[in-house]
């Protein structure tokens, strides 16, 4: 078994630096990226509130920014969306509560290898610097969009913040894989080698299944990103040809020939979808963990999420065609990823079946976490339905590019995730910093949060029917446009109300943080591993002894029991159901 | 579970999700251990092991990607302006075949001389309790010190690789030359800096050695280094066999 | 808070619903061959999942009153899932999705797995930053050729396009910013890019194509109704892409040959 002795064979840490710096620690490191995506996402929802005020008030001057430009308009929405999903998806779901929790409830001391886990912290630091950077050099932050299409992104001179701060952005998501590759072997190596006796797979809580089926995706994308980027950085800085074909811009030839922007495509989203799985399956697992325990009842088909977690990995890896429909690529091709596309349904329905299953029948305490796991099944069904349109590529002729797909990806990706973020703040505060956060300040959180993103994602898919382009920096040229205005009126306003909200959980979280009621070792009756120990758990987690599992990770509401749940630890035979 | 050790695991009794009235045998995790607060090198040699093994998907992955692009760019038709219609331009690049024969001969005598290394240094380890006793000699003093020779040989090879990309940059074939020159740079520079990186570590085995480390700690480096090591040889010979037989 | 959860979840559930089947805001009338058939498979998924979004949803609200705590009396039901139950839903929704698809895909085969049929009208989009060019061939169906060096965007037009007017076929290629098409015959789109990737969108006809450098892509469509449509750039190009737009102007046949004719008398 794992014990203390085979990691650690020292003890805990001394002095500030290597106890809260660079510490070995994966509770502190979960919380370093934890920290750091919050940073991230306060600085990508105030990339969107500038983004959604110049699409109403072009023309408006800011206090601190000034005016937006096109251009500028462009550098926003390309740093939004790159923050976004790797400093925040990436990252607070995997990284953060990953880092944390994934030992803890397999009763391991710590991750496999504790010290490739500081520096995959620090890698990811490092990424977000240089990511940041991009803004403050000569000609500001790209303007080529997240997903940094070629040629567009493969030349320094078509359009300002191609030059320099091109280079950084796709240096930072060089770094970023590599920091990613170290998190997903640790991940991995921790699941298949450091649970604890009786912790068998099939009883790991589905936040591990999730944790470690996305850590496997990872270890399979990143690599293929980090090797696109090296040939766009190529191609802009050495004159290669990978992305290039011969073009003129602004009237110049440039010294390209041969090669493919499809290329470019191809590679970017082969990484690209398994990532939007990386982003979500987490958060999957942090609503199953969280709907079992606050509807005191098992989850509904535990075998079944794993296999349709496993399904959603695999699938994940022949659909990225569906991102090329329009791209000029070969129609029978675009069959084929259509039909995969679909395939992938399948398995979230699944999850979304079990989930509603796992309410029927239920006992449910309405607890701030609880909300967010609702949310989180309304958002995931909303998002998720707009996908079988875009999986036929007939209906992408007209949706493709259009607000439609923004409105899709943000309900299903960004919310959807970003509710298991909460919820998983929520749940594990408590065990993360021995106090519980107030919980009608969280219940407030949640309705306006909630309520605003519907108001602001949900109009969009009308805007993309109409045929309303993404990436557009003013809405003031294209005649049909001029109707869909209010809408995005509307939307701005419901921004400002949601972004807003995020305030209430700031001040809550750093609030409880050191003013909280103090909160005892399993405040919300949870029968996983984490919440066996104390609150905080000590720096090997169990206090020198390894737990023995005897159950599966959701043994709610068993008949004769003494308690309406029944911990992992318990010795207590249950009749096998 | 799994695991690299040679000890066959015990089945697993099948239990419900309910769990029965005790844990199974062998569950979970790796077995055995000392719980003396003695870290167990044999567990620890293992864990090592199966995070090279993950750690070496995405390597692969890595140079599976670049391969798929080489492939299909040297099939695919480019629309020539002038012309208006697709014309295939692809160039071979004349590479200086004898000194990457040469080059790979020395790879693959390094991985012979890694591999002596790792077996070396596992005898070692499992013969340090008798070094203890006083006067008795396992004769190490008169083997050769295979982990240097394993460093001189991949050094050997880096230099081998930059003096062919001096002997392509006379021949006329520079990075940007053409998309399958691009290539040629761009898969010999990969993996020629992962190749350094053993090489780096290897040098960080034989300074802990000189730091009187533990065996069984500088047996785990350099066993995983190793097999990585090897890794590296096969990658050669297949980014070789790619770049002559399918220029 | 259960009811509180049904309450919003319901009302969130019946204005979007509301908004999709008043169509409020949807696509534009459909003039082109494919748009009743692309409507059509549209009008089936939206139908389709329309009815599972409601289900879906209304169901999550009223599983989340029913089963409050202070509601249920009795203990819950202590039950780990049911085989039966998966494999049924299973089936169904793959039944329905691939199936949805299945049918989508002959509509998506008639549209791109043929090439144009003979006599439809050569028409070649250009795109570049940020302006759309259109050639006709012109009496003698062929297009000349084009030298990058020859390329001069301020010149616009055949400048723009680099026209290498050396080639015989040159003399009677029409290079407009404006695009005109004859009403119910085909067109033969032939999608270039000069600089980055552009995309030739224009909702009415149900088209949208990338034109991606270093490639000409063939498509085809067929205008049915005379009338003006736009084109929006669908392809992120750069700080005028929002502003790259043209018009597309269907005309009765008689039209089009006047002002293809005017045209190439201008060019003389």
């Amino acid at each position: 078994m794992a014990t203390s002795a085979t990691i650690h064979a020292h003890a805990a840490p001394q002095g500030f630096i290597r106890k809260y710096i660079f510490s070995l620690d994966h509770k502190v490191i979960g919380l370093q990226y934890y920290f750091l995506a919050l940073i991230a996402v306060f600085v990508g929802m105030f990339l969107s509130l500038l983004m959604r005020i110049h699409l109403i008030w072009p023309t408006a001057v800011l206090p601190l920014v000034g005016e937006i430009k096109p251009e500028t308009y462009l550098s926003l929405l390309t740093m939004h969306g790159t923050i976004m999903v790797f400093f925040v998806l990436t990252t607070a779901p995997q990284s953060g509560f990953g880092n944390y929790f994934l030992p803890i409830q397999i009763g391991a001391p710590d991750m496999a290898f504790p010290v490739l886990n500081m520096l995959s912290f620090w890698t990811t630091f490092v990424a977000f610097v240089v990511m940041i950077a991009a803004f403050f050099v000569t000609g500001g932050a790209p303007l080529h969009g997240w997903t940094g299409y070629a040629p567009l992104s493969a030349l320094t001179n078509t359009g300002p913040g191609e030059q320099l701060g091109a280079d950084l952005w796709v240096t930072s998501i060089a770094v970023f894989c590599i920091a990613s590759l170290m998190g997903a072997l640790n991940f991995i190596t921790t699941t298949l080698d450091l649970r604890a006796k009786g912790m068998t797979m099939m009883r790991m809580p589905l936040t591990c299944w999730a944790w470690f089926i996305t850590a496997i995706l990872g270890l399979l994308a990143f690599g293929v990103l980090l090797s696109a980027g090296i040939l766009l950085l190529l191609d802009r800085n050495l004159g290669t040809s990978f992305y290039v074909p011969l073009v003129v811009v602004n009237g110049q030839v440039m010294a390209h020939k041969g090669g493919s922007p499809l290329l470019w495509q191809h590679l970017f989203w082969f990484f690209g979808h398994p990532e939007v799985y990386i982003a979500i399956l987490p958060s999957m697992g942090v609503a199953s963990q969280l709907l079992s325990t606050f509807s005191r009842k098992p989850i509904f088909g535990y075998r079944a999420m794993v296999y349709a977690i496993m399904a959603i990995g695999i699938l994940g890896f022949v659909v990225w065609g569906h991102h090329m429909f329009m791209s000029g690529m070969s129609p029978y091709s675009a069959f084929a990823f259509s039909i995969m596309t679909m395939a992938i349904g399948v398995p979230s329905a699944i999850k979304t079946f079990n989930w509603l299953g796992t309410l029927h029948k239920s006992k449910i305490r309405f607890y701030a976490p609880m909300l967010f796991a609702v949310g989180f099944v309304s958002l995931f069904v909303s998002g998720g339905l707009s996908g079988p349109f875009l999986a036929q590529p007939v209906l992408d002729i007209p949706l493709h590019d259009t607000y439609f797909v923004v409105g899709h990806f943000h309900l299903i990706m960004g919310v959807a995730s970003i509710f298991g973020i909460f919820g998983a703040t929520y749940y594990w505060f408590p065990k993360m910093f021995g106090r519980m956060m107030n919980e009608g300040l969280g219940k407030l959180h949640f309705w306006l949060t909630f309520v605003g993103t519907y108001a602001i994602f949900m109009p969009m898919h009308y805007l993309g029917m109409a045929g309303h382009p993404r990436r557009y920096s003013q809405l003031t040229e294209v005649a049909y446009l001029h109707n869909l205005i209010p809408v995005q009126t509307f939307m701005t306003y419901a921004a400002f109300i949601t972004i807003a909200a995020q305030f209430i959980f700031l001040i809550n979280l750093f609030w409880s943080m050191f003013k909280g009621p103090k909160a005892s070792d399993n405040p919300w009756e949870a029968t996983t591993l984490e919440w066996t120990t104390a609150t905080p758990p000590p720096h090997d987690n169990f206090g020198g002894h390894t737990p023995v599992v005897y159950h599966g990770p959701y043994e709610y509401g068993v008949p004769g029991a003494a308690k309406d749940y029944v911990m992992q630890t318990d010795p207590t035979p249950v009749t096998a159901h | 579970m799994a695991s690299l050790s040679s000890t066959v695991p015990v089945k697993l009794p099948e239990t419900g999700q309910g769990g029965g009235v005790h844990p199974p045998a062998y569950g979970g995790g790796g077995d055995g251990g000392g719980g003396d607060g003695y870290p167990d090198y044999g567990q620890r040699l293992r864990r090592a092991r199966l995070g090279l093994a993950i750690a070496l998907a995405p390597i692969f992955m890595f140079f599976v990607s670049i391969t798929s692009a080489y492939i299909v760019r040297q099939g695919l038709p480019t629309l020539d302006d002038k012309t208006n219609s697709y014309v295939h331009d692809w160039i071979p690049v004349q590479l200086p075949l004898g000194l990457l024969l040469v080059n790979t001969g020395l790879l693959a005598a390094s991985s012979i001389t890694a591999e002596l290394s790792r077996r070396q240094i596992t005898r070692q380890a499992a013969l340090a309790p008798v070094k203890s006793i006083p006067g008795v000699s396992l004769g190490d003093e008169r083997r050769l010190p295979w982990l240097y020779v394993t460093v001189l040989l991949g050094g050997g090879f880096l230099a081998g690789q930059w003096l062919a990309w001096q002997e392509l940059a006379t021949r006329g074939f520079y990075i940007a030359t053409s998309a399958s020159s691009s290539f040629v740079y761009l898969l010999t520079a990969a993996h020629g800096v992962h190749l350094a990186g053993g090489v780096l570590v290897l040098l960080y085995a034989a300074t802990i050695s000189l730091l009187n480390k533990p065996v069984e700690a500088r047996r785990i480096v350099v066993d995983v280094t190793a097999w990585y090591w090897h890794f590296m040889f096969l990658l050669w010979v297949g980014i070789f066999a790619l770049l002559w037989f399918a220029r | 808070m259960g009811l509180a959860l049904l309450v919003i979840i319901w009302l969130i559930t019946f204005v979007s619903t509301y908004f999709f089947a008043a169509k409020t805001w949807w696509l534009p009338h459909g003039t082109a061959a494919a748009a009743p058939w692309i409507d059509h498979q549209f009008a089936l998924t939206y139908v389709l999942m329309g009815v599972v979004f409601l289900a879906a949803q209304c169901g999550l609200g009223w599983l989340v009153w029913r089963y409050r705590a202070g509601a249920s009396s009795g203990p819950v039901e202590y039950s780990h899932g049911n085989t039966k139950l998966e494999v049924l839903w299973t089936t169904l929704t793959a039944i329905l999705f691939i199936g949805l698809n299945l049918m989508g895909s002959h509509v998506w085969a008639s549209e791109r797995f043929e090439p144009a049929k003979p006599g439809a009208v050569p028409v070649e989009v250009t795109g570049m930053q940020f302006a759309w060019y259109f050639r006709y061939a012109g009496p003698d169906g062929k297009f000349a050729k084009t030298n990058p060096k020859l390329m001069d965007p301020s010149a616009g037009n055949e400048a723009a396009l680099g026209l290498d007017t050396s080639d015989p076929d040159a003399k009677d290629d029409v290079v407009t910013g404006t695009m005109y098409l004859p009403v119910n015959r085909e067109v033969d789109l032939t999608l270039r890019a000069v600089d980055v990737i552009h995309s030739f969108f224009v909702p009415s006809l149900r088209f949208k194509q990338d034109a991606v450098p270093g490639l000409a892509i063939h498509m085809h469509f067929t205008p049915t109704e005379v009338g003006d449509y736009e084109i929006a750039c669908a392809e992120l190009c750069g700080l005028g892409h929002y502003k790259m737009h043209g018009m597309v102007h269907v005309v009765a046949q008689e039209d089009f040959d006047k002002w293809l004719a005017a045209r190439e008398a201008e060019k003389q």
